[in-house]
């Protein structure tokens, strides 16, 4: 059983994983709740073996399961599951704005595109330069 | 919601079921200290409640059946779970320590009540109350913008007739 | 003393609800500034007693160490907590004193509060899973703040910052799962003396994912680069506190759980990398950017290199200095975003190319932001000068010349970067043509603008809108705590030093919580 749970965690991981490497933002979305998935199985994992439940009435607690991780891992779910709810407003009011439902590059990635686009024109200038002559492209430039 | 959108059968199976469940939300909430249930169970079946009066009969409908402002709720619950959690102070307590307390009351018998009950009715109040603010704030606009999309449709429709 | 530490969780908590439930703005305003001055109060009070007596549990629920959960209350976690709550207070105020804003909207005083919740309780707890659920508290708060009023831009970089941080917490989580498999507790204190049975190979591992777990809370240095395209398309008040606070709070988890939990394989040579890398690559950022918030949110990682190299150091000197350095950036880091913002309302913008001659127009923010620069770049008589001599003194003593020698360089880089937000937006002429409507597809435009500030200002070209009282009250106020920390920096170091010494003898703190 531990064997299973411990492809199932892998198996959730990888997953998430390539689901967040996507550029479109529900496979983001997705990603994250698998990741989530895998670490609150990951948490279940870490009490050990499963056994009858912890009660008092049951005797003594030999071969019991352990409570503590059950509820850690409730109180993952919850607060992942309430993130991802707003993650999910988020994407809904960005498809809203934006019609896409691409993740935009960031602000630096545009700057350093449009810093290369720019030296590529330069180039293109210069060739364009020494080919037609000056007056030539002044004329086009207006 | 329009009254010739609603659907009669809907309706009254909701007006039937409504009480029930907010009944069954109160003994979840009450039966919470020793068996399953608890506040926040509680709480999301009230809200459950609520949101089969909204498929029922619109944002309308739920501010006729909570007539004041949800956000209301959402707060003293905070304040009364937080205040429960300091209260244990006064007793001489730890923080969010919690006392039990046997009572023989008339009709029910023995109860065995305990102070962590003040708190699970803040949980409740908070999850009921979130609730009601998701139906207000969120169902609002999905049901104006619902109506705008059908009258652009029903425009459209008239428009390209002649 | 079992009172005073969990009520700057719990009485934040209290407002919160208040104001959730409160209608009028103006209750809402005097609920929050109660709530968070009651529990700067009782932080203070905490640390005075904590100072003469040591450090002080609280077993929440009344269920002692190993099974319940703990507030701790030590120097380190009180004193960082004290000076976060001033920065708060202070944040708020100017909040309240800034108009046009999304403070009016009803969500910022509640979040605003949970938010400072949040910090009190990843400051004050002693358990690695509550750690966790105080780190999301504070985040959940925060997601809303950054994104408050639904902006283009904001959408779009909030989606990054919730992205980025759901991310980390997955991470926590997990690392958390492993180490309550390997040690079967995740109370801290406990958990670091069972650490020392596991095997130093899973130790090692355990440390190094907790290390890139809170660096990315933290924007260390591969980790950091979803924080300055987050930052400053938030309100004003909101980028301030973030900037203050949300990173010194990963660096306080980084603090506690390496010096606690591992201190046996001290990852002293990769940590110290780190922080040179996250120095030069923060400064280097900065001084790369022309828009005042976004040179700031640059500094911001160059800071956290200097924390994180005390931290590095792992002598008592070392941490000292970097406690102390904490301790000196929250205001002044906060400080100059206020400042930021005063001339965003007075102007319109904060585009280094659109602003100048501020000196002779708005003589207050020049002085305020002047005195936070020079403490940020580290000159003598202010407070950055204290924390970076304590790190360079412990790095020479330490023997650790290459970071030593780095952050110096980088210091100096730091002035320069001052120099040009002052020459840029403070000397000069005033401009004359009125500072034009953002582009809102450009990308300068998209950082510039924050709500209501996007117009341009009326009464003729160099005229600024008038700046609130309140604001500038608000920023003098917190500059003063900036210079109180200058004035009062001996003994402020010598209760960081005990921090230190307490943090690096673990023996009071374990006795603290396993021996209540």
């Amino acid at each position: 059983m531990i064997l299973v749970l411990a492809i199932v965690v892998g198996v959730l991981y990888a997953v998430g994983t390539y689901l967040l490497l996507q550029r479109t933002l529900t496979r983001i979305v997705m990603g994250l709740a698998m990741l989530g998935h895998g670490a609150n199985i990951l948490l279940l994992m870490s009490g050990g073996r499963a056994g009858p439940p912890p009660l008092i009435e049951n005797g003594p607690p030999a071969g019991a399961a352990d409570p503590l991780p059950q509820a850690m891992a409730l109180t993952a779910i919850v607060i992942t599951f309430g993130i991802m709810a707003f993650l999910l407003g988020l994407a809904y009011r960005s498809w809203r704005l934006t019609h896409d439902d691409e993740v935009e590059d960031d602000l630096e990635d545009r700057r350093i595109a449009r810093l290369a686009t720019d030296l590529r024109h330069e180039e293109d200038l210069d060739i364009a330069r020494t080919v037609y002559g000056r007056e030539h492209l002044e004329e086009d430039r207006t | 919601m329009r009254p010739e959108d609603r659907s009669l059968i809907l309706d009254t199976c909701v007006r039937a079921v409504f009480h029930t469940i907010l009944l069954l939300s109160l003994y979840l909430l009450l039966s919470g200290h020793n068996q399953p249930g608890g506040g926040f169970v509680g709480g999301l079946v009230a809200g459950a409640a609520f949101v089969l009066r909204y498929v029922a009969g619109g944002a309308d409908e739920v501010h006729r059946m909570a007539p004041f402002r949800p956000q209301l709720l959402l707060g003293s619950g905070v304040v009364l779970a937080a205040l429960t959690g300091v209260g244990s102070w006064l007793a001489g307590g730890e923080l969010l320590e919690h006392g039990k307390i046997d009572l023989h009351l008339p009709v029910l018998g023995d109860v065995h009540a305990s102070s962590t009950l003040a708190f699970d009715i803040g949980v409740f109040l908070v999850v009921a109350g979130l609730v009601l603010t998701l139906l207000e704030s969120l169902g609002d606009v999905a049901e104006t913008e619902e109506q705008a999309a059908a009258e652009r449709e029903a425009g459209a429709g008239t428009g390209a007739a002649p | 003393m079992n009172v005073l530490v969990p009520l700057p969780i719990v009485l934040p908590l209290i407002g919160a609800g208040l104001c959730i439930a409160l209608r009028s703005l103006a209750a809402q305003r005097v609920v929050a500034v109660a709530a968070v001055t009651g529990a700067l109060g009782a932080a203070g009070a905490a640390l005075a007693g904590v100072e003469r007596h040591g450090p002080v549990a609280v077993a929440v629920g009344g269920w002692p160490a190993p099974r319940g959960i703990v507030l701790v209350g030590d120097l380190l976690a009180l004193l960082l907590l004290v000076v976060s709550l001033a920065t708060v207070l202070a944040v708020l105020v100017y909040a309240v004193g800034q108009r046009g804003t999304d403070e009016a909207s009803g969500f910022f005083h509640p979040l605003y509060l949970v938010l400072t919740a949040g910090v009190a309780a990843s400051f004050l707890t002693g358990d690695l899973f509550n750690l966790f659920v105080a780190i999301e508290v504070m985040l959940s708060a925060s997601y809303v703040l950054i994104t408050l009023g639904g902006r283009r831009s904001q959408v779009r970089s909030g989606m990054t910052y919730v992205v980025i941080n759901l991310l980390a917490s997955t991470v926590l989580v997990t690392v958390i799962g492993l180490i309550y498999a390997a040690t079967g507790t995740v109370n801290m204190a406990d958990a670091a003396l069972r650490l020392d049975a596991v095997p130093d190979a899973v130790r090692t591992s355990l440390g190094v994912l907790l290390l890139v777990t809170f660096g990315i809370k933290a924007a260390i240095f591969p980790l950091f680069f979803w924080l300055p395209d987050s930052y400053p398309t938030a309100p004003t008040a909101v980028t301030a506190v973030f900037a203050g606070l949300l990173t010194k709070v990963g660096v306080y988890t980084i603090i506690r759980t390496q010096g606690l939990l591992f201190p046996h394989d001290r990852a002293s040579t990769l940590i110290l990398v780190l922080a040179g890398l996250t120095m030069v690559v923060g400064v280097f950022g900065a001084i790369a950017q022309d828009d005042i918030k976004r040179i700031l949110s640059f500094h911001i990682v160059s800071q956290i290199g200097y924390m994180i190299f005390g931290l590095g150091l792992f002598t008592v000197a070392g941490l000292a200095g970097a406690i102390f350095f904490v301790a000196h950036q929250i205001p002044v880091k906060t400080a100059l975003f206020l400042v930021g913002g005063m001339v965003e309302t007075g102007t319109g913008t904060s585009a280094l190319n659109r602003l100048g001659g501020l000196i002779r127009t708005a003589p207050a923010a020049a002085a305020l932001f002047l005195l936070g620069a020079l403490s940020l770049a580290g000159l003598p008589p202010f407070s950055g000068f204290f924390g970076k001599l304590a790190l360079v003194q412990a790095g020479l003593a330490a023997e650790a010349w290459v970071i030593t020698g780095v952050s110096l360089f980088v210091s100096i880089l730091t002035l320069f970067s001052m120099t040009k937000i002052w020459a840029g937006a403070f000397w000069g002429e005033q401009r004359a043509e009125p500072a034009p409507a953002p582009r809102t597809a450009d990308a300068a435009g998209a950082v510039a603008t924050t709500g209501g500030a996007a117009a341009a200002p009326e009464g003729g070209p160099g005229a600024l809108r008038p700046i609130p009282r309140l604001m500038t009250w608000a920023t003098a106020g917190l500059v003063g705590v900036t210079l109180f920390v200058a004035v009062a920096a001996q003994p402020i170091y010598e209760l960081s030093e005990r921090a230190a010494g307490e943090l690096l003898d673990r023996t009071a703190y374990l006795e603290a919580v396993l021996e209540q």
